[in-house]
């Protein structure tokens, strides 16, 4: 009866001694199941006698309730506190806003189980709750039984999130237990930044399984492997951003199981990452935060990444100026605990060595759940980066690669970090990772070193980072590092950047990253810009939830390879450019760093403009603005999206060096006219 | 003592309320979910329902004001209408807003005219009865524990 359990739920909370003491057993079993009572529900419904009396039904239940009328304001609190929520109980009809779109949304940001309600107990509203995601699906009037038990789902998914980690060995599961136990991370950065990082991340790992599910009734979350990713970018930006459709995207891609659904999901998130990326506001801090966020656990023994690591890592040489910078940009960024900056690093990593798209690091990085998520957000790497780019990577990549290797074999200066590196490889997760380690500490590492700092930061990053400073050498990595879609970057090259292939996993040498970063500092002097990096992480973070991330990244990095190669500006300055590029995509937080990056990007570009590619990104303007930023937000400047029309590497490239223009001014002094990009000792 | 006989008579216009239909088991979900944090909370959400639903049901006035009837828009209405009246328990008023939602599905003009004059009298009743109810539950004190009604 309600009214007993009602009374024992009041009971215990009443906590009449002489009750429960009589009641043993409901006193004992309320003591120490404490779990179900304090539940953080968030309640979504325009109706205000619903919600008063949903609220009172979960407040009988123990919960802790949050009520709110209005979808939008739902989503910004959920935003501001990603972990402020264990579930999330919304209406279907909604004024302002569908209760599905918002269902959607929880899910591609914030990756909460979310249970619909509804007077409508019709079989095709009900499905509708299936198929978006719902874990599920309460008919009105609720009672509160039905409300007693929510907590399951709550536990589910944290269950299988853990699972697929483990499976994955990808950080995402961890990286969202993770996620949950460190909300400042996530909620400081834009929400961008985390939104789907989890999310992406777990989808990311099991691409196969789950796409093949998805196409069935059961939940269309199809998981957006980095191929598959590419495949739907080049897709996109074949038909035109504008005229994308799913049906026709569909069509294009040509995947067998894929349904117009997993499409238009999926689209929709890649326009909000687009359009995260094209207003996403810098927050210096969140970058460290997004990203590092899941990636914090891990990341924490590369924020110890020093400076000298970095240059360590650099002077081995194999890692790029950029990935040096972004490295550091990202390990240093981030001086919290959080293990947050090897991610920046990592995710350069990963791009570098998506040569093996599907190297997941993850294996070893499981224990990095952080960077698997991370990582994510590399696979997703456009295919934008198309072959031609990833020549250019290639070459960077080639340098990369041997610093990847370098850095592996520095053994795990970090432990932790190692797992991000790993992560990094891992073409999924790596744009995440990368962020996120490279978020929070490039910036840190670029504020106090200045323009040293770039390859001080980079150094300091590398550490962690290891296998992420190959990337920085490589120029097409570096515009990795920070946003995770640098990490993806390389995985769609997969192929082509030899470097690339660095093996995060090998991060060991995530140490040695740091010392890569190092020697960029010959060549920084303006590697200001690594401190831009960081914005990446917030990038990945975000971009985790959007594949579109990834592309940025990529794009960045290939724009760097481009110039990398041509340019001896393997320096820091690639570096810095490079990871700000990349990071500028992606993020766009890159504020600081974009500036610095996209002067050097610039450079690189116009010396390096080997692949040529680097020239055509004039238009991604956001790179720059991310670059500069700092923060991870991608958006910061960018004043064009970063994803253009076609995000392709082209976009990238133009808005690299547009970043570049823009950044100029930025704090780094990059002095990159000076720069002779032969300098750069890759 | 004086109070029995209220409370009796309380009792016996509950008991009403749910006899004649006017509400049903969900109204005893509320009265289940009243405690001494909230003692008054069932005529709060009462109240509350009143507040809001009387702007529904002035909007669906006024969208049948207007030829033709926008049917979708009256719909949307009536749903939140609806959604509103089940979680208080209010059964005719719920009977009426699904006999509405029929009519304007199906198209039917008049259909929505009649049923949406016949909801309003359904809705006018109710909420008298509450009225009368609460304000003699505030003056016997607070209510026994809910019972079924019988």
């Amino acid at each position: 009866m309600n009214s007993s359990i009602g009374k024992a739920y009041m009971s215990t909370a009443s906590s009449s001694a002489g009750r429960k003491a009589g009641d043993a057993a409901a006193a004992a079993a309320a003591a120490a199941d404490q779990f179900p009572a304090g539940l953080r529900v968030l309640v979504v419904d325009d109706d205000p006698t619903c919600l008063m009396i949903l609220e009172k039904m979960l407040r009988t239940c123990l919960y802790e309730v949050t009520k709110c009328n209005r979808a939008e304001t739902a989503l910004s609190m959920l935003r501001e506190n990603k972990n402020g929520f264990d579930v999330v109980i919304s209406d279907v009809h909604m004024p302002d806003m569908d209760g599905f779109k918002l269902l959607e949304h929880i899910g591609l940001e914030m990756d909460l189980p979310v249970i619909m309600m509804s007077a409508d107990d019709g079989k095709h509203v009900v499905m509708k709750g299936v198929t978006h995601g719902a874990c599920d699906y309460l008919i009105k009037p609720v009672r509160i039984e039905a409300l007693k038990n929510i907590w399951q789902h709550v536990v589910r998914k944290r269950k299988n999130e853990w699972k697929d980690f483990e499976q994955s060995g990808s950080v995402e599961e961890g990286d969202r237990q993770l996620k949950q136990s460190e909300d400042a991370d996530y909620s400081s950065s834009a929400n961008e930044g985390n939104w789907k990082s989890s999310k992406r991340r777990k989808d990311d790992e099991d691409e196969t399984d789950e796409r093949d599910d998805t196409s069935s009734l059961k939940k269309p979350r199809v998981v957006w492997s980095v191929e598959l990713h590419q495949q739907f970018v080049a897709a996109v930006n074949q038909l035109g951003i504008d005229k994308a459709v799913p049906k026709k995207i569909l069509e294009l891609m040509n995947v067998p199981g894929l349904t117009r659904e997993n499409v238009a999901s999926h689209l929709q998130k890649y326009r909000l990452y687009l359009r995260r990326l094209s207003g996403v506001s810098q927050h210096p801090g969140n970058l460290n935060n997004s990203f590092m966020s899941p990636q914090e656990a891990t990341f924490g023994p590369l924020s110890s990444l020093s400076g000298l690591d970095l240059q360590t890592l650099a002077a081995t040489g194999q890692l790029p100026a950029q990935s040096l910078v972004t490295l550091q940009s990202s390990g240093l960024g981030r001086p919290t605990g959080k293990s947050g900056i090897p991610m920046p690093l990592i995710d350069q990593r990963n791009i570098f060595s998506f040569e093996n798209p599907k190297l997941r690091f993850g294996e070893g990085q499981q224990q990095h759940v952080n960077n698997n998520k991370q990582m994510n957000l590399l696979h997703g790497i456009p295919t934008t980066m198309e072959p031609k780019q990833l020549a250019g990577l290639h070459h960077g990549a080639q340098s990369m690669g041997n610093m990847n290797m370098q850095v592996a074999s520095h053994g795990s200066q970090s432990s932790q970090n190692n797992p991000l590196l790993m992560q990094m490889a891992q073409p999924q997760a790596r744009g995440q990772m990368l962020n996120d380690s490279s978020l929070g500490h490039a910036p840190r590492l670029l504020s106090p070193m200045g323009q040293p700092m770039l390859s001080n930061g980079i150094a300091a990053n590398v550490p962690t980072r290891n296998g992420i400073q190959e990337n920085i050498r490589a120029p097409s990595y570096n515009p990795v590092p920070q946003t995770s879609s640098m990490l993806n970057f390389p995985m769609n090259h997969a192929s082509e950047l030899p470097g690339n292939s660095y093996p995060l996993g090998s991060t060991p040498g995530i140490s040695s990253l740091t010392p890569k970063v190092a020697f960029r500092e010959d060549v920084n002097s303006d590697i200001k810009g690594s401190v831009g990096f960081l914005p990446s992480y917030d990038i990945f973070n975000d971009l985790d939830h959007h594949k579109p991330q990834n592309w940025e990244l990529q794009n960045v990095g290939m724009t760097f390879d481009a110039s990398q190669h041509s340019n001896s500006l393997q320096g820091n300055l690639n570096h810095a450019q490079s990871v700000l590029v990349q990071q500028g995509f992606s993020s766009g937080q890159m504020n600081g760093q974009n500036r610095s990056a996209t002067v050097v990007s610039k450079t690189m570009f116009s010396s390096g403009d080997s692949t040529g590619h680097v020239n055509a990104q004039n238009g991604n303007q956001p790179l720059n603005s991310l670059l500069v930023d700092g923060t991870v937000r991608v958006k910061s400047e960018t004043p064009t999206n970063l994803y253009p029309d076609d995000f392709g590497q082209e976009d990238l490239m133009s808005a690299l060096l547009k970043q570049q223009d823009v950044i100029a001014p930025a704090e780094h002094e990059f002095d990159f006219d000076g720069y002779s990009l032969d300098n750069i000792p890759v | 003592m004086e109070r029995n006989p209220m409370r009796r008579q309380l009792a016996i216009m509950r008991k009403s309320l749910f006899d004649q239909g006017h509400l049903d088991e969900q109204f005893i979900e509320l009265e289940e979910l009243q405690d001494d944090a909230n003692p008054n909370f069932v005529e709060e959400v009462v109240a509350l329902y009143f507040r809001d639903s009387a702007r529904l049901i002035l909007n669906m006035e006024q969208a049948l004001e207007g030829k033709p009837f926008d049917f979708n828009k009256l719909d949307g209405y009536m749903h939140q209408f609806k959604g509103s009246s089940t979680s208080i328990g209010a059964k005719k008023v719920k009977a009426e807003s699904t006999l509405f939602r029929e009519y304007c599905r199906s198209g039917n003009a008049e259909g929505c005219v009649r049923a949406f004059q016949q909801l309003k009298k359904e809705y006018g009743t109710l909420r008298k009865k509450l009225e009368a109810y609460f304000q003699l539950a505030r003056q016997t004190g607070p209510m026994e524990t809910a019972s079924r009604p019988k």
